[in-house]
């Protein structure tokens, strides 16, 4: 495999506001094919990655992704990630993860109160996963956070679990110095939780947008190093098969 | 037939809405309001005729609350079914 043939889909729930951005990067940033996929279609037969965009589906009522979980589409997403294959979810796809169950935890209003919508420092804490390994541990990423309910929530049990595993792949810093600071959390996460992943490594979940920071014109492109991550693990994953073949 | 679900965060989870109202209550001049947490609650008619046994109902709406209405990682519910 190589890049050219790497196949994005970007899911489209009724109130989805940022497919097109997800859409721009993948395709116009990236260079993948990509495609939108509609909520009631219930394959994703052929694609590789899988993204489930930011924005308020279906008018977040009754709690953020709480109705998107039973759309058609996310059977298809669910069989997707039990297949192994990539899931990215961005903000409100992040809490639609979450309600699926197919990461742990979940989003609650901000502590403030205060929809938030603002630049963020993120610290990579594991580069070994197919989000990140075109990061170092340790290195402070730039991407704007647009939501009233990304602070992440999970019990004691959950988070100590999330910890063992190196499932939080992204905590909240302050961008100029890597370290927690006051303000440097916008919205009262947790442990500073930015972004956690499943126990396999393969669902990845998000509050802030990379999808919406890769273009220096944009004033950061440290998203673009998400999407690269997915792209890399891909290209590796085929190599590893394609050898495994030629060595039976 | 009325089914009623409240839904309550857990106490274990913060509720920064609670917190908000009950600093409004106080402003207002109760002071001794000392916790304050936010909910929701629904009503669901379910037609009686359609409705079937009583016991499998009461297991699906439980099934509802525990899938769809709340979320158990943040949420407890309380269900009441109306007496037929």
């Amino acid at each position: 495999m190589t890049r050219d043939d790497i196949r994005t889909a970007v899911i489209r729930f009724p109130g989805s506001n940022c497919d097109q951005d997800c859409f721009h990067a993948s395709r116009d940033e990236m260079g993948l094919q990509t495609g939108y996929v509609w909520h009631k279609t219930d394959s994703l037969d052929g694609f590789d990655i899988v993204i489930v965009p930011g924005g308020f589906s279906y008018g977040d009522y009754l709690r953020c992704g709480a109705i998107a979980r039973f759309s058609p589409v996310m059977q298809a997403v669910k069989r997707h990630a039990q297949e192994g294959k990539l899931v990215l979810g961005v903000c409100n796809g992040f809490q639609i993860l979450c309600e699926s169950h197919l990461l742990p935890g979940a989003l609650i209003r901000n502590r403030s109160l205060r929809f938030v919508c603002e630049e963020v420092g993120l610290r990579v804490e594991k580069s070994d996963s197919p989000f990140t390994n075109a990061c170092h541990v340790g290195d402070v990423l730039r991407m704007p956070v647009a939501h009233g309910e990304g602070c992440y929530y999970a019990d004691d049990a959950t988070l100590a679990e999330l910890n063992v595993h190196g499932q939080v792949l992204l905590r909240y810093v302050d961008a100029k110095t890597g370290q927690p600071a006051a303000g440097s959390n916008p919205n009262g996460s947790r442990e500073d939780i930015a972004g956690i992943c499943n126990k396999e490594g393969n669902v990845f979940g998000l509050m802030p947008h990379p999808d919406r920071a890769c273009n220096l014109r944009l004033g950061s492109d440290d998203g673009k190093r998400v999407f690269e991550s997915m792209v890399r693990s891909l290209i590796q994953v085929a190599h590893k098969e394609e050898v495994m073949e030629l060595a039976e | 037939m009325k089914a009623r679900v409240t839904v309550m965060p857990k106490q274990t989870v913060l509720d920064p809405q609670g917190v908000a109202v009950r600093d409004a209550i106080h402003h207002l001049g109760l002071p001794a309001a000392s916790e304050v947490r936010v909910g929701k609650f629904m009503e669901i008619d379910i037609d009686d005729a359609a409705a079937g046994d009583r016991a499998a109902l009461e297991g699906r709406l439980h099934a509802l609350c525990r899938d769809l209405l709340s979320n158990p990682v943040i949420e407890d519910y309380h269900l009441e079914l109306d007496a037929r």
